[in-house]
């Protein structure tokens, strides 16, 4: 690992600070994906600025939403009986991030952040529409995730809570790499009034993404046998050593479907 | 260059750092406390696992720097000072859950954290799952889930 200077400001405006200030400075969340980029020497920040100390972590739940704080563990939210209460799904999902080590540092800004394609959370995120607020302003979802590791956020722009609204039925399905744990395919189905939301993670080479198809379907139906004849191309699927994209695209489907008979 | 003040095994520590130091550096290399392993270097072994103010966490992927004010436990802070063992390590031993013994110090350390985590009980399948994080290249699993049920009562009625 390259050396940098440690910071771990007080306040969020110090924080905005000193990342807008200096276009090398890094933000440090929980670090369970930054650090091994640090380690394998993928990154040389010329500064990191640990964000936890700026009061960032906490749980509420008021009005139809689910209001989690950036710096909140997956394990917090995976344990906590309001989430549980409000969207059980959003806490599996949380609960099947990594391993229990992994869970007590890694958090749900850090993961949104880095918007790694194979990442858990930017699929509840995108399928239950939620509001990312950051420290000059809130952006929706749909606006937020822009392709592979890349998302909305600004230089010094620093996430502080994701906003879910509160579905009818949600359920969250992994198609898991065994030894990463990470989605080979991952796919969040959640029914509102307003109809079906379905967003894939893992599978595609535009990261996580919204699946017309099947929305359009479970609208209609939100049955496990509404998916029955809605089609996935491979085109623009992620094809690696664990999965062809033939074989992501055929998964879509399948998981669609049990992540719809577990909602 | 940072100083990290942080209590290890019940005793406090003020000590030098780079900012890039990992947490299980200063413990094997400052401390010289080299019960707890480095084995993947990639967060997925677990044989680097401590507490940190009384959760697992994987010491080969947290900077130094972040457990400044923290207390952590490693394997040398589990027995008691007249060196009786601490119930998870005298199971482990009486139901021979190790091998080589690389992974134990790790496996020990989750395994407590799992127990603490669960004072209802816990059944054979979430004790494997709750050692997801962990692995055990002699494939000695059996042994160190028998040890891990027969610890759990024991540390409760503590």
């Amino acid at each position: 690992m390259y050396d940098f200077t440690y910071q771990k400001p007080a306040s969020l405006a110090d924080a905005a600070s000193i990342l807008s200030g200096d276009a090398d400075a890094k933000a440090l969340a929980g670090g369970m994906t930054y650090i091994p980029v640090l380690k394998q020497r993928l990154a040389k920040p010329s500064a990191i600025v640990d964000l936890s100390g700026l009061g960032l972590s906490g749980i509420t739940v008021a009005g139809g939403t689910v209001t989690i704080g950036a710096m909140t563990t997956h394990g917090t939210v995976a344990n906590s009986a309001e989430v549980k209460a409000a969207i059980p799904a959003l806490a599996a999902l949380a609960g099947g991030i990594g391993d229990e080590a992994v869970r007590h540092r890694g958090t749900i800004g850090g993961s949104l952040a880095n918007n790694d394609p194979a990442a858990c959370y930017p699929s509840a995120v995108l399928a239950l529409g939620a509001t990312i607020t950051t420290n000059k302003r809130a952006i929706a979802a749909d606006d937020y995730f822009q392709g592979m590791f890349t998302t909305a956020l600004e230089e010094g722009e620093i996430i502080t809570s994701v906003s879910f609204p509160v579905p009818e039925r949600a359920a969250y399905e992994k198609f898991r790499n065994p030894a990463s744990r990470y989605a080979i395919v991952g796919v969040f189905v959640a029914k509102f009034a307003t109809g079906a939301r379905v967003a894939v993670t893992g599978a595609s080479q535009s990261g996580v993404f919204r699946h017309a198809g099947m929305e359009a379907a479970l609208s209609a139906n939100f049955s496990p046998d509404a998916t029955a004849g809605v089609t996935t191309e491979a085109d623009n699927m992620n094809g690696d050593i664990h999965a062809s994209a033939e074989y992501r695209a055929h998964l879509v489907g399948v998981v669609t479907k049990r992540a719809v008979a577990k909602a | 260059m940072p100083q990290v003040t942080l209590t290890v095994n019940g005793k406090q520590h003020t000590v030098e750092v780079e900012g890039r130091t990992l947490l299980v550096e200063l413990l094997r290399e400052k401390l010289g406390l080299t019960g707890t392993h480095v084995g993947c270097d990639t967060s997925q072994c677990g044989a680097c696992v401590v507490h940190v103010d009384g959760v697992s966490a994987k010491s080969c992927t947290m900077l130094a720097v972040q457990a400044n004010g923290t207390s952590v436990t490693t394997i040398e802070g589990l027995a008691a000072a007249d060196g009786t063992l601490h119930p998870m390590q005298e199971m482990f031993r009486e139901h021979h859950a190790l091998q080589c013994g690389f992974c134990t110090p790790g496996m020990v350390m989750s395994a407590i954290d799992l127990v603490n985590s669960n004072p209802a009980g816990l059944t054979e399948k979430e004790i494997r799952e709750g050692l997801e994080g962990n692995l055990c290249r002699c494939t000695g699993y059996h042994n160190i889930v028998k040890a891990i049920a027969a610890a759990a009562p024991l540390m409760h009625a503590k």
